[in-house]
């Protein structure tokens, strides 16, 4: 028995053996979780968009539920601010960014994305009484070690904040990774991305932004690039090759 | 139990634990144990992963060609790695995002390896199975530790749940960035093996 298992004809055939139940197994186990992972990371997106629109207390264990009363999502193209149609769904900004055809390179690339997707998808939050008041923007830029992934939600003025979220990120855990900690999302709050000569004013600032400043939000301690890429990052998105033409149509009144 | 079966069972934990005694499995738990949760989960992980592929390294064993037996044991380790990937992707998709790269990384942890190639490939299935759930767990017991260090006095947390209020947070207690950062890990093994290697002095290598 020992001798003829080293054969070739064994081995071959005992590997391939092996192989077809690895395969087996895995994919089983790929295409029987397929709908719960599926389900799972919608969940996470919807729940970050409801964070930023601050509805996630109000939410509470009913996510699904929440999303889909209060938000809108809509494909809009980011350089003429219109609306297109399109699967929201299936849309992937990073798949796009990586696309020639649907990306472009920004000129003045300051969140340092390389390339930008061409078309973006927003998110329309209505209140209880139907009307939209707040509107959530994705946004992407580098931080410290990679490129981080949030959202900005905007009062309807598109300039008042009220917060900046960070869903996906790769940070030093303590310094950078501070991005997430709640004490320092809940200074965005009321600040103003604009100044009155309709500039993006933003400011992050190191040793702490003075007491009624409505443009500056502290910066984070030890995390001076991370501190610098959200700076960076809001500026991109705010100005001309990220929001701009979407902020200027919607503000005077023309979402089609 | 039988006396073997439970020797092979707790043996890994103290006497001859994989990273203190063998230091095998060494980088992943410098990466993983920044908070209680991640190590717990990575524990898991890899009890899983040695137990499931030593128990079906063994049952094949005496079919498994000598030429290609390295092959067809990565075979089945990687298979099993990416069944636990997927499930956790599934069922918790925050931690997978978290953990994201170390549990496809168990692949290439040498303990997994290790005790396919030193002990499921001559030892019965049960006792095999035996020997990978102790040796999954030796490795959790100094992550457990290095992350009860590590999570304690970076972030003055446990499992998430305040222990030691930060300054951050109005509290007084002001955290040690040092130990956020991975290769703290490496003074606390270190320690660890020291602190084991002073009760146990069998432990110490002659040089």
């Amino acid at each position: 028995m020992s001798s003829n298992k080293e054969s070739f004809s064994k081995t071959i055939l005992f590997v391939l053996a092996v192989c077809l139940v690895c395969a087996a197994l895995v994919s089983t186990s790929a295409v029987g979780l397929k709908e719960m992972q599926t389900a799972n990371k919608l969940l996470d997106k919807q729940t970050k968009i409801l964070e930023a629109a601050g509805l996630l207390d109000k939410a509470g264990k009913d996510i699904v539920g929440t999303y889909a009363k209060y938000v809108s999502a809509k494909i809009i193209e980011l350089d003429s601010g219109n609306v297109v149609p399109g699967d929201v769904d299936m849309f992937d900004e990073r798949a796009n960014a990586r696309d020639a055809e649907k990306s472009s390179k920004p000129e003045n690339d300051i969140a340092g994305i390389n390339r930008r997707s061409d078309t973006a998808v927003i998110y329309l939050v209505k209140n209880d009484a139907g009307q939209v008041d707040t509107v959530v923007l994705p946004i992407v830029g580098s931080g410290l070690w990679d490129l981080m992934y949030g959202f900005i939600g905007l009062e309807t003025d598109l300039n008042t904040v009220k917060s900046v979220i960070y869903s996906d990120h790769k940070e030093t855990p303590g310094l950078g990774a501070e991005v997430q900690n709640p004490k320092w999302k809940a200074l965005w709050d009321g600040k103003k991305m604009f100044n009155e000569q309709n500039e993006v004013a933003i400011r992050i600032v190191k040793g702490g932004a003075k007491k009624g400043d409505e443009h500056g939000v502290d910066a984070l301690s030890g995390a001076t690039l991370t501190s610098n890429g959200v700076e960076r990052t809001l500026h991109f998105w705010l100005g001309n090759e990220g929001y701009g033409p979407f902020i200027t149509k919607f503000r005077n009144g023309g979402l089609n | 139990m039988s006396a073997d079966a439970k020797k092979v069972l707790t043996s890994p934990i103290l006497d001859n634990n994989p990273i203190a005694l063998q230091i095998l499995g060494v980088c992943s738990a410098l990466a993983v144990t920044s908070s209680m949760v991640n190590a717990a989960v990575m524990t898991i992980a890899v009890v899983v992963v040695t137990a499931f592929s030593s128990l079906f390294i063994s049952i094949i064993r005496n079919h498994i060609p000598s030429s290609v037996r390295i092959i067809v044991q990565m075979a089945i380790i990687a298979s099993l790695v990416i069944v636990v990937d997927q499930v956790l992707k599934a069922f918790s998709y925050q931690l997978s995002k978290e953990l994201s790269v170390y549990i496809g990384l168990i692949i290439t942890n040498c303990i997994v390896m290790g005790r396919a190639e030193a002990f499921a490939m001559k030892e019965t299935p049960m006792l095999s199975f035996m020997d990978g759930i102790g040796n999954g767990l030796g490795y959790g017991f100094i992550l457990l530790v290095v992350a009860t260090v590590r999570e304690l006095f970076g972030f003055g947390t446990l499992f998430g749940i305040e222990i030691l209020p930060l300054v951050q947070n109005d509290g007084w207690y002001q955290a040690n960035g040092l130990l956020v950062l991975p290769f703290s890990s490496f003074f606390i093994i270190g320690l660890l093996i020291w602190a084991i290697r002073q009760k146990k002095p069998e432990q110490v290598e002659k040089d």
